[in-house]
């Protein structure tokens, strides 16, 4: 099999680029040139590992779910523990590369957008640990659908700025962030969230992310002598799928499975499948799958994980699907928060609902295998838990009708009240 | 192949020892209509070359007042098609009609087919603020078969290789964008702009033409003094964005403007000078 986990970038196929303002180019080019120097010296690797280790708490853990898996058909399933890092994601594994990464180019100020505010919460976080000047964007509808992580941020010090044009939400974020990082590109560095973007963000976020899945490869081999049989993780832009998945990309019988999330289902329109139901284009600086019209308007995307609700996704999976490396298929909304429920009840695991896309793939999938004739003792899924659950408990809990319809923010059903 | 219109204004305009004067509107706003009208008001009240903006959802380029009405035009339902209508109609007046877009609509669009199109309708060629000549190969192509002009920018950012590739791959104008910013009317024009200018000729750039910040009249003869064109924009779309509705009287704050602005680009130079410095 090539040699696909040195796939470097600008270009990964057909896809990839820097489609972005001149002014924007200069900034690429030092962040990109000061990478591939960084990302090789011993000091820098020294500085990024004790981080790992002595703050986020790597390696993380890998925990199989028995009582879980019997609704996956009876497999064995691990999942990779991203949801025990500081801050709850493995948003952090990223920011704190590229911390250090603005520290070298000079730069004292980040700039960065969130949707669930996990990679704002992330950010915040590292931006308080190494002095720097922080802005968040957030979609004015994002920050009220996690009012929680907007409080996070604010404490650790940031600044956060509802976005108010467009769709109000993380694509309307970055657009923001773009226009703040040319018009102050001097002092500040944007710290991009996910593995999509202009060149060297998708290759720089992967670089910083295969922690997930290197850790993972070698757990699991040692743990069960061999690689698993499927490697299944959510995909909204891509990063802690694309992180997990490049440990495995020159095995060729472990099959990587992206799961986006399909809202509403996709033959409603309701949905951020951008693999699956989106067409290569241009957005937000990269050349990949989205959802546009037949303009080329960029369509927005729904999913109860305001986490995976973005209609663009990150170069380098437009390219796995497209050469069939990865397969991406869509996970609805119900099947997401069924699988919630499941590993929160089965095994004590509170997942972001986010992760918990990969986990209602990983429970089709060893279905499928079982049908297909699998031995289910000797099949092996290996799941990214990117995050856990508690920003989505208020989620949830409307989902699953929890909440007293007499407490605060309960519905007045009576209708009679208005004179 | 025939030389480009734009360039041949903009040579015009210098032969009467002035600047040029580049206006942008986006189609779609107030409706379509609406912004034909605006830009044919533009030509007569002294615009040399128009630059038709084609509404886009992600518009990571522009300010407020430019999202702003690019929305609204999205709203009201603006399309592509309807992009190329009205440069047909505003080509009608003889000024070179450019549109500013994002790449993606292009693409969408099919890169031949648009600029097939875009010939037919009279158009001049593409400024696009979100790709540069390093991603541009499929468009160029298309450019130069279809002899249409090809519009990139530049920024103070820009090293002096990117300024000769840049250079090297505009057909028409150079675009400089004064400052590091997106589109919007600013109480001066980037200092920078005037070196960035100075830079791009250097680089072998034949007309320089300077965007982003200019809004007066004032701004619009401080630019002319030193660039080869003037390109106004957000401040032009917000004569058209009236609480009350009055169309007739937005077109006449528009054309006060543009006849401020116009008087600007004459001002810039000493009429003496006969022509460029260089």
């Amino acid at each position: 099999m090539t040699d696909f986990r040195d796939a470097v970038g600008p270009y990964f196929g057909d896809f990839g680029g820097r489609f972005v303002p001149e002014a924007l180019i200069a900034a690429l080019d030092d962040l990109a040139t000061a990478w591939d120097k960084l990302k090789d010296d011993p000091t820098f690797i020294e500085r990024l590992a004790a981080l790992h280790r002595d703050y986020t708490g790597r390696p993380s853990p890998i925990t199989e779910v028995p009582r879980f898996a019997e609704h996956a058909g009876g497999v064995r399933v691990f999942l990779k523990r991203e949801d025990l890092n500081h801050t709850g994601s493995h948003k952090i594994n990223n920011v704190l590369g590229q911390a250090l990464l603005t520290q070298q180019v000079g730069k004292t100020r980040v700039i960065a957008e969130t949707g669930a505010g996990q990679h704002g919460v992330a950010t915040a976080t590292a931006a308080a640990l190494f002095g720097l000047d922080c802005t968040i964007y957030m979609g004015e509808e994002d920050t009220r659908r996690q009012a929680l992580n907007v409080a996070r941020m604010r404490l650790l010090g940031a600044e956060v700025i509802p976005v108010t044009a467009g769709s109000r939400t993380l694509k309307d974020a970055i657009n923001e962030a773009f226009r703040d990082w040319v018009a102050n590109v001097e002092t500040t560095n944007y710290v991009f969230g996910t593995a999509a973007g202009p060149h060297p963000f998708p290759a720089l976020v992967r670089d910083l992310q295969k922690i997930i899945g290197e850790e993972a490869r070698e757990q699991l081999t040692e743990r069960i002598g061999r690689l698993p049989d499927a490697v299944v993780a959510c995909v909204g832009g891509g990063s802690n799928a694309i992180g997990i998945f490049t440990a495995f990309l020159d095995d060729a019988d472990v099959r990587l499975i992206g799961c986006e999330a399909a809202g509403d289902g996709v033959e409603t329109g309701r949905h951020a499948a951008t693999i699956g139901a989106g067409s290569p284009g241009v957005l937000h600086g990269a050349k990949t799958y989205l959802l546009q019209d037949e303009d080329g308007q960029t369509i927005e995307s729904h999913s109860i994980s305001a986490g995976l609700d973005y209609p663009g996704v990150g170069p380098e999976h437009s390219w796995l699907a497209s050469i069939g490396r990865a397969e991406y298929r869509p996970v609805t909304d119900a099947e997401a928060m069924e699988a919630f429920r499941l590993l929160t009840r089965t095994e004590g695991i509170m997942p972001a609902i986010e992760s918990a896309h990969a986990l209602a793939g990983a429970m089709t999938l060893g279905r499928e295998l079982v049908a297909a004739g699998a031995d289910p003792a000797e099949t092996v899924l290996l799941v990214s838990l990117s995050g856990r659950g508690d920003k989505d408990v208020e989620t949830a809990a409307e989902w699953f009708g929890l909440v007293d319809s007499g407490s605060a923010g309960g519905q007045d059903e009576g209708g009679s009240t208005t004179a | 192949m025939t030389g480009s219109r734009t360039a041949a204004t903009i040579d015009a305009a210098r032969a009467e020892g002035r600047a040029a004067l580049v206006v942008y509107l986006p189609v779609g706003y107030p409706d379509v209509d609406g912004s034909i009208a605006a830009a044919r008001a533009a030509v007569e009240a002294g615009a040399d070359i128009v630059e038709l903006g084609l509404p886009y959802s992600d518009p990571g380029m522009d300010g407020a007042v430019n999202q702003e009405a690019m929305q609204a035009a999205l709203a009201g339902g603006t399309r592509t098609a309807d992009v190329l209508r009205a440069v047909r109609e505003v080509a009608e007046t003889g000024a070179p009609t450019l549109v500013m877009t994002y790449y993606n609509p292009v693409l969408r669009y099919g890169v031949d087919r648009f600029a097939t199109d875009l010939v037919a309708a009279g158009g001049a060629g593409l400024i696009t603020p979100d790709l540069i000549p390093d991603e541009a190969g499929e468009w160029i192509a298309a450019a130069d078969a279809h002899d249409l002009d090809k519009v990139f920018l530049v920024a103070p950012s820009s090293t002096t290789e990117r300024l000769h590739l840049t250079t090297a791959a505009s057909r028409g104008f150079v675009y400089a964008a004064s400052t590091m910013g997106v589109t919007g009317a600013r109480a001066s024009v980037g200092p920078k702009a005037e070196a960035l200018v100075a830079a791009t000729r250097a680089a072998g750039a034949e007309r320089v033409c300077v965007g982003l910040g200019v809004s007066t009249g004032a701004q619009a003869a401080e630019v002319a003094s030193y660039a080869d064109g003037v390109i106004v924009g957000s401040a032009l779309v917000r004569t058209l964005i009236r609480s009350d509705g009055d169309r007739d009287a937005a077109l006449e704050d528009l054309r006060r403007l543009i006849g401020e602005l116009a008087e600007g680009v004459r001002s810039g130079r000493p009429v003496t000078s006969g022509g460029p410095a260089r």
